[in-house]
């Protein structure tokens, strides 16, 4: 620290905010921070400007090593902010971190013009001032994965909820049109809603499409059997429908035994063989056309 | 002791199981189907499981043993009304009861009776059903 | 983890049974285990409930509400003092039995839980944790 063992970076931040700011504007050109058409030069300036009033601010208090407290909560608000703003703007967290990160050469070099002749207290106030902001940078990546983790666990939750459609096709006939991997999670979200609705609308025959399903191995295979065994087991037939000739020969390969279970190859047949167990029968009107 | 009722409607006996067995009930239960069927000679048995919360394997293989019975003494069976909770338990324990007839309700279940006991009249010349 | 409540009972006769599956119910109620998990955790209790009657001439049932993290938790012992299983791998595969049934208790009940533990000796007993998490 200083002579008097205060530090004093608040009032080389205080003293110096214009230099500094320009400084740190064109080093934070030089760092190739991706701007592209994002940010405005004066948006930037603007926001760099605020920051490091902010900052000087908090400062005054002497804590430049608990950033989590009271007289902090302005920039930190102010980081969460700008991090939020540039990760829907699709910044890397990289560019995100170095917002705070290019502002060390600037304060660095104003601290070695002040005690170009005290090695001493000069790597003390370094290390003060590269401690904080490697805690701001830091807090400014954890903002993004934060933000990463509620997006990721936002479109998990919408995903399941697309991705368990039972259709009800006639009376007493549902169909469950599979698309993409079928998981344990998933499929124990699919089996539970499929054998709700058999019980709710009575249904005898389900039809399980797995068009859209890319692949099928021995796990998802034994999933769909045992969607299948239990509908059974509450007195509902199931047919699958939509086995691509590839599916049908891994489904062989793997040695899985469908041969208790109707199959069919396209959803349509498999609506005929479920109407005609029902008692329907289709047939085309004559002489209309 | 306790005992679970056994309901004839014409050529079918009817059971409702609506208290959480235990396994002598159960035991129980087998016999006095099997006797049943044999006195009345019911062509159909329905057993209806829609107030049971739980089926383990004792209760699943009684179940097996009952329609295996009852298929000795020409009487098919049918158990209706399994909750999706028990039907996926079920699953998962590795029980999937083959070679028990299933149904979703009682109405749905007698429709099958009926249905694979007519079809079996016509297939033995109209011996018992003309009768 | 922390063990947020206990509770032992003995399980001796076939109509104990009954009891071990209305008490499991009522804790998997209490921890807030969805309809499907209630099941599936009841059953696996009524198997193991079975087998420590049949096999190791009864014992006693632990229930215990566990906690980790915002996980919770229920696990279920069985301790019995009976002969105990000589091959675990052997009594752990489907259909095998040494009873009449159907050789599904100890592989089902795995099956049906988040957690197995086994551990038997010959001539002095067995003890089955099984747990589920939420």
């Amino acid at each position: 620290m200083s002579l008097n063992g205060k530090t004093t970076i608040p009032e080389i931040l205080k003293k110096y905010q214009a230099e500094l700011l320009t400084d740190w504007l064109k080093e934070q050109a030089a760092a190739g921070i991706r701007r592209d058409n994002f940010i405005k030069e004066t948006e930037l300036r603007q926001q760099c400007s605020e920051f490091l009033s902010l900052l000087t601010n908090a400062t005054q208090s002497g804590n430049l090593s608990d950033i989590f407290a009271p007289e902090w909560s302005q920039v930190r608000e102010m980081l969460t902010s700008i991090s939020n703003s540039r990760t829907r703007q699709g910044f890397t967290p990289r560019d995100i971190a170095l917002f705070v990160f290019s502002f060390k050469r600037p304060l660095f070099d104003h601290l070695r013009k002040e005690f170009a002749h005290n090695g001493e207290v000069l790597a003390d106030e370094i290390w003060s001032a590269t401690d904080l902001l490697d805690k701001l940078g830091l807090l400014t990546t954890e903002i993004y994965q934060k933000n990463r983790e509620e997006l990721i666990a936002r479109q998990q939750e919408e995903m399941l909820e697309l991705s368990t459609p039972v259709v009800k096709l006639w009376e007493g006939i549902l169909a469950l049109p599979l698309i993409g991997t079928l998981d344990s999670a998933r499929t124990q979200i699919v089996m539970e809603s499929l054998l709700q609705m058999i019980v709710e609308t009575s249904s005898q025959v389900v039809i399980i499409d797995i068009t859209g399903v890319p692949t099928v191995d021995t796990l998802v295979a034994q999933h769909l059997l045992k969607t299948v065994a239990a509908a059974r087991l509450m007195g509902t037939d199931c047919i699958i429908s939509g086995i691509r000739p590839q599916i049908a020969q891994t489904i062989v390969h793997l040695g899985v035994d469908l041969s208790d279970v109707t199959t069919k190859a396209k959803l349509g047949d498999a609506f005929l063989v479920a109407l005609s167990r029902s008692g329907f029968k289709i047939s085309r009107s004559e002489g209309e056309f | 002791m306790e005992r679970i009722p056994i309901l004839q409607m014409g050529e079918f006996l009817l059971v409702t199981i609506q208290v959480d067995m235990h396994d002598r009930l159960a035991m129980a239960l087998q016999d006095d189907l099997t006797n049943r069927i044999s006195k009345t000679s019911a062509r159909g048995v329905l057993i209806d499981i829609s107030s049971l919360e739980i089926v383990d394997s004792f209760i699943g293989r009684i179940l097996g043993t009952i329609a295996t019975m009852s298929q000795i003494l020409d009487a098919q069976t049918v158990v209706v009304g399994m909750q999706p909770a028990v039907a996926i338990t079920l699953v998962e324990l590795g029980l999937s009861l083959p070679k028990i007839r299933t149904a979703l309700n009682v109405e749905k279940g007698m429709e099958l009776l009926r249905a694979s006991v007519g079809r079996r009249s016509k297939e033995s010349g109209n011996g018992r059903a003309k009768r | 983890m922390a063990v947020q409540k206990d509770e032992v009972m003995s399980v001796t006769s076939s109509a104990d049974i009954v009891l071990v599956r209305q008490i499991v119910r009522k804790w998997s109620v209490e921890l807030g285990f969805s309809l499907i998990d209630q099941t599936k955790i009841v059953t696996a209790a009524s198997e193991l409930a079975r087998n420590m009657v049949d096999y190791g001439g009864g014992g006693k049932l632990r229930l215990e509400a566990l906690s980790e993290g915002i996980r919770r938790g229920l696990r279920l012992t069985f301790e019995d003092t009976g002969p105990g299983i000589p091959d675990i791998d052997l009594a752990l595969k489907d259909g095998y039995t040494t009873g009449n049934g159907l050789g599904l208790g100890l592989s089902g009940s795995k099956r049906l839980m988040n957690e197995f533990e086994i551990y038997s000796r010959v001539g002095e007993g067995t003890r089955i944790a099984i747990t589920k998490w939420r």
